[in-house]
């Protein structure tokens, strides 16, 4: 499947959730499949932290740049394109595509840097709602996503109940906890106390917190992955012949962190990373009721499909049950799958028969 | 009659269903095109869950031995264990909880007590094999027989009202000498 990317420019405002105002912003996104006539066949993918609009197919000048979902989105699979029209998009912040700190600051003339706003989940549903008004659909048979995407898909049947039949809503939490948090502001810390990172204004600088972000990729990946996979994966291997007794990379594990870290420094922005963590931080549906998540599901319409996986330690089973409780409460129509997959977080990106036997079913199911 | 058309018979219209141990959603399939009675049913095993979406069931992949924390008091007005009870290791919660979150729960087991069951303990000295219980002692997800009379004895101990009983063999009602005659038992049962 050969997909091309696309942009939408929205000259309106977008008064966002901190208060702060972005004066106009553009989404970058993909589509997949065609809009029926009736337009009921539209189904939103919503990226977590380091993806991005491509979900599925590949470019024809790029032909081994795959989307990120593409095991899970395309022709035939458990989402198929021959009968949904599938919608990939950039949430703003971003570094690849839509408007993010990378971006020019129309009042400047320079990048916004550390300027660009602290965005939420909110903020992005409300942008992603203007993408569907341009492209005329008024509502989604699905909305779906992943971790920090499956919080879209949740904020999805918050924000605009009417316009979202099916919210699939895949290792996902409805809040952070302590722990998520800390994990996020070492990552944070990395970053912002990196020589190179000048408050956030480092384009000028022609550096970048190579250090800081390479850190922060490493502490994300290792709470990707459950004890089961990392050991599963590298054991005690060594890279070595024998221990160095120095300080150099003497197990798989830290040479792989280490790839991993480089790799992600190379094309991530910094600025990107803060806010992406910060929104994971601040979201929290049921804040305004005080704390009573069925409460803040009362305005619900949609039908849900949760799932959870085993190994997950990150947002664990616990949190999507949470989520399939308040739901409940509230009398919602909900299916939910906790499936046993060794991989941890990341498992929601792999291929797992019972996974995508279940979501094809769940998307059979969906009238057009 | 069937089991399924028993426990059909005892769902009022309209009410909210919950079925433990809910196979691939048949059941709640058929209350919902019989009665309009809409419902959840929980389930662990993965291919059951996915024949559960297939046939547009609402499902809920969860271990009944963990409780029924997911559900509020009083959320439902039926909940079902429809041949589920004999393979839970602790009932007595599981009971509990049933009628916690529900007003009404129907249970339904194989009769331990059905003759051909005891005629393979007592004549051939073996643990009973058919069509009801198929399966080896040392190869069935079965760990708590009972009786009706042992079923009886725990409602009595709970302090459970039983409000109605079916027993069946072969798919007929049996009302001379049922912990004998019966291979399936159903209650219907209240706090």
């Amino acid at each position: 499947m050969i997909v091309t990317p696309q942009k939408a420019r929205f000259t309106e405002p977008l008064k966002l959730k901190s208060g702060a105002v972005l004066p106009e912003f553009e989404i970058a996104y993909e589509t997949y499949g065609e809009l029926n006539a009736a337009r009921s066949n539209a189904v939103l993918v919503c990226h977590a932290l380091n993806a991005s609009h491509h979900v599925a197919g590949s470019y024809a000048d790029d032909p081994d740049n795959v989307g990120w979902w593409d095991n899970m989105v395309g022709p035939g699979k458990p989402l198929d394109t021959d009968r949904f029209f599938v919608i990939g998009n950039n949430y703003i912040g971003s570094c690849f595509g839509s408007t993010g700190p990378t971006s020019v600051n129309p009042a400047t003339g320079r990048p916004w840097g550390a300027d660009f706003p602290v965005v939420t989940v909110e903020d992005w549903v409300a942008a992603q709602a203007r993408l569907a008004d341009r492209l005329g659909i008024e509502r989604f048979a699905a909305v779906m996503g992943g971790s920090l995407g499956a919080m879209q898909a949740l904020q999805w049947s918050l924000s605009y109940p009417q316009r979202v039949r099916n919210s699939i809503v895949i290792a996902a939490t409805p809040k952070l906890s302590a722990q998520n948090i800390a994990f996020n502001e070492v990552a944070r810390q990395a970053i912002v106390t990196d020589p190179d990172f000048h408050g956030g204004h480092y384009y000028d600088k022609a550096v970048v917190p190579v250090r800081g972000l390479r850190i922060a990729r490493m502490i994300g990946h290792i709470t990707y992955l459950s004890d089961d996979a990392m050991m599963e994966k590298f054991g005690r291997n060594l890279r070595r012949s024998a221990l160095g007794f120095d300080f150099g990379a003497d197990f798989e594990v830290e040479s792989y962190l280490r790839h991993q870290g480089d790799k992600f420094s190379t094309y991530f922005d910094a600025n990107t990373y803060l806010r992406i963590t910060k929104a994971l931080d601040y979201y929290d549906p049921a804040a305004d009721f005080g704390g009573d998540l069925s409460k803040a599901f009362a305005r619900a319409q949609a039908d849900f499909l949760v799932v959870s996986f085993t190994s997950d330690w990150r947002f664990s089973s616990a949190r999507s049950r949470e989520i399939v409780r308040a739901l409940l409460d509230n009398r919602r129509i909900v299916s939910y799958l906790d499936i046993d997959a060794p991989q941890g977080h990341d498992a929601f990106l792999l291929d797992d028969a019972r996974y995508f036997a279940a979501l094809r079913a769940y998307f059979g199911n969906i009238a057009l | 009659m069937t089991e399924l058309e028993t426990i059909a018979r005892w769902v009022a219209p309209g009410a909210r269903v919950l079925d433990l141990g809910c196979g691939d959603g048949r059941l709640l399939q058929h209350l919902w095109k019989t009665r309009q009675a809409p419902g959840y049913g929980v389930e662990i095993d993965d291919a059951k869950v996915t024949a559960c979406l297939k046939n547009d069931v609402n499902v809920l992949q969860m271990d009944l031995e963990d409780g029924l924390a997911a559900f509020a008091d009083r959320s439902f007005d039926t909940a079902i264990l429809s041949e589920t009870l004999q393979a839970i290791h602790r009932q007595e919660p599981l009971l509990r909880e049933m009628l916690r979150v529900s007003r009404e729960a129907i249970v339904s087991f194989p009769n331990f007590g059905y003759w051909r069951a005891r005629i393979q303990i007592a004549l051939a000295g073996h643990m009973p094999v058919s069509k009801e219980l198929p399966y080896q002692w040392y190869d069935t997800p079965n760990v708590h027989h009972c009786t009706l009379i042992d079923f009886e004895a725990l409602c009595a101990k709970l302090g459970f009202r039983v409000l109605e009983r079916v027993v069946l063999t072969g798919g007929k009602p049996v009302s001379l000498l049922p912990n004998l005659l019966g291979s399936l038992a159903a209650y219907r049962v209240s706090a």
